[in-house]
């Protein structure tokens, strides 16, 4: 149980890279671009074939993350310059893309369990400095040794190199040129009269968002151990209830917020999946429709219980006034005995 | 300085609904200008703005500024040069950005958009002061977000972010028609501020007749995608809105006959 919530945690800071470009293009630019679910995988794929070809793999991260930057800035410039519908530039990529990333791996699948992958990297500089070794004492001074997790080589890392990006972010977004971005998506025709092209926005934009979604496909294949040409499939939808479920939980008022509240959204949605997987009759086989039970109920819940509450208000109102009114008329009723009585 | 020779635009052309919304338009804007526009619907006034603003552009004709044909320039590009407000008060200003992040978007017209803060403390000290210059509150309320104004201070903020660049054009398209007539009051008395307080030059285009004889140096009125009637700055100091709506019939009139006379013929 503990393991596995551990595992959830981790593999939750991973994908919240992806969830914070999901973030970038449903959000900010007010796009729902499918990409995602082939420049996730584009990312693994490129990194994959990179480490198997014996490159550094942090580099091959890098790459990964490249070439999902140019996987978006296509399905941006079929929007802007083809003039298609956002969500079919999304899935029109998304089909293009499969091919493209057999085309990179060779084959459906690539193992990197012999390879030299990032977590192996630093995991050897991490033992070195024992730090393992510190931060389970501190488990065991508080008597909890036997909920530590077996490293904390991931959580840690994973959880530097999120609030980079994080930070990065929402640096990002309150620049100059990242208002345009935000307005673009806000008024985009106010943008334009502010002399700000909102084409090239858009374009950035996507490939920025997919940027991230691939460096998370490449940190995932390489946690993994092999990269899959169907990983991608339904990321989207994973991306969407991260930001959802955050936002509806952590709140959204200020950019800032809003890109924690993705992250943890992240997190929370693996550990639900992972606690999902744990009731009996449930598949791992089963894990795409609970993501979309869980997007379906991340999406409707908030309505219900609003119209619930409001419900519940104009009931009480109701009764107040019922009962006021009731007692006005009692009020009546005694004075008129009075009157009668003083005849 | 801004120009429009022979300006043409069809829409729906060779379809059952083929509207011409300017049939050959010509207007001088002079340094300093304020014209007022007025017409009734469809006599092609937005169309107009339209095409200086470079939303639309003509099927004929040319657009000059600084005898710079500027004719086809795309709307982002020409927006260097033009101010624009808009008549609803919800298109001049990104909803979910805060009253500062609009300014320093608005202040992005000019010059071109870094990867620098756009909201740094001298910068919102600047903002601040130059919302207390229109005095309705909004210096205090620089981190609301603005879907959070009511109509009119959105309109005022518009208004505000259209001009502090100083542009070199200021257009504005009937942009008091959607407020109360207090809110509407308002802002025509802040456009009528901020213009002279920058010696903007100016097209407004309006559908209340005092107001276009009340602001301006120069008034225009248009039907059917032509300038009817011209009035300049000695004309329209004596000009009273009976006159305008006699002169309006007038060559209505004349050309309702003239249509007539052409069916019968």
């Amino acid at each position: 149980m503990v393991t596995a919530l551990y595992g959830a945690l981790e593999s939750g800071l991973i994908y919240a890279i992806m969830a914070l470009g999901v973030y970038l293009t449903f959000r900010i630019l007010d796009f729902p671009d499918l990409t995602v679910d082939g420049s996730f995988v584009t990312g693994g794929a490129v990194s994959a074939i990179m480490i198997v070809n014996g490159s550094d793999p942090f580099i091959s991260v890098l790459a990964g993350g490249a070439a999902g930057f140019l996987a978006g800035c296509v399905t941006g410039l079929l929007h802007t310059h083809g003039k298609i519908n956002p969500l079919l530039s999304g899935i029109i990529m998304m089909i293009a893309l499969y091919s493209i990333n057999l085309r990179i791996m060779e084959k459906p699948t690539i193992p990197l369990l012999n390879q030299t992958t990032w977590f192996k990297e630093i995991g050897g500089f991490w033992e070195r400095a024992d730090l393992d070794g510190i931060l389970l004492s501190l488990f065991s001074v508080v008597g909890l040794e036997a909920y530590a997790p077996k490293t904390f080589l991931v959580i840690i890392s994973m959880t530097l190199l999120v609030i980079v990006i994080k930070k990065l972010i929402d640096w990002m977004l309150a620049t100059e040129a990242g208002l345009a971005l935000r307005a673009t998506g806000d008024n985009d025709r106010m943008v334009k009269s502010f002399s700000a092209n909102t084409k090239g926005y858009i374009i950035v934009g996507l490939g920025i968002s997919n940027g991230l979604v691939a460096i998370s496909g490449a940190l995932v294949s390489q946690y993994n151990g092999f990269a899959d040409i169907n990983l991608g499939i339904g990321m989207i939808i994973v991306g969407l209830a991260s930001v959802i479920i955050g936002e509806g939980l952590f709140g959204k008022d200020r950019i800032v917020r809003a890109t924690m509240a993705v992250v943890l959204g992240a997190v929370i949605y693996r550990l639900i999946i992972s606690l999902a997987l744990r009731v009996d009759f449930l598949d791992a086989s089963d894990m795409k429709l609970i993501t979309a039970v869980i997007v379906v109920g991340a999406l409707v819940m908030p309505i219900w219980w609003k119209q619930m509450n409001e419900k519940k208000k104009r009931l009480s109102r109701k009764k107040e006034a019922g009962a006021t009114e009731d007692e006005h008329q009692k009020g009546e009723g005694a004075s008129q005995i009075a009157t009668t009585e003083a005849d | 300085m801004l120009q429009l020779k022979q300006i043409e635009k069809v829409f729906y052309e060779g379809t059952p609904d083929e509207k011409r919304a300017l049939q050959g338009v010509n207007l001088k804007l002079n340094e300093g200008d304020f014209v007022t526009v007025i017409g009734s619907n469809g006599a092609g006034k937005s169309t107009l703005l339209n095409v200086i603003a470079g939303v639309i552009f003509p099927n004929f004709g040319e657009v000059t500024v600084d005898n710079q044909d500027v004719t086809f320039v795309p709307e982002h590009k020409r927006a260097k040069w033009i101010g624009r407000v808009f008549q609803d008060p919800m298109a001049g200003t990104a909803p979910n950005m805060t009253i500062e992040e609009n300014l320093a978007l608005a202040l992005g017209r000019t010059k071109k958009r870094t990867l620098l803060p756009g909201v740094s403390s001298k910068r919102r000290k600047e903002f601040k002061e130059l919302l207390s210059s229109i005095d309705i509150g909004l210096e205090d309320r620089l981190n609301t977000k603005v879907g959070l104004l009511s109509g009119g201070e959105r309109q005022a903020l518009s208004l505000v972010m259209a001009t502090f660049t100083k542009p070199r054009i200021l257009l504005l398209d009937e942009h008091t028609a959607a407020l109360d007539p207090s809110r509407a009051e308002l802002i025509t008395r802040l456009t009528e501020e901020i213009v002279a307080r920058h010696q903007l030059t100016t097209l407004m285009v309006t559908h209340q007749m005092d107001q276009a004889i009340k602001l301006g140096n120069r008034l225009m009125m248009m039907d059917a995608g032509q300038i009817i009637f011209e009035a300049n700055e000695e004309e329209k100091k004596n000009l009273t809105v009976e006159q305008l709506i006699a002169k309006f019939q007038e060559i209505r009139g004349k050309k309702m006959a003239n249509d007539r006379s052409l069916l019968t013929v």
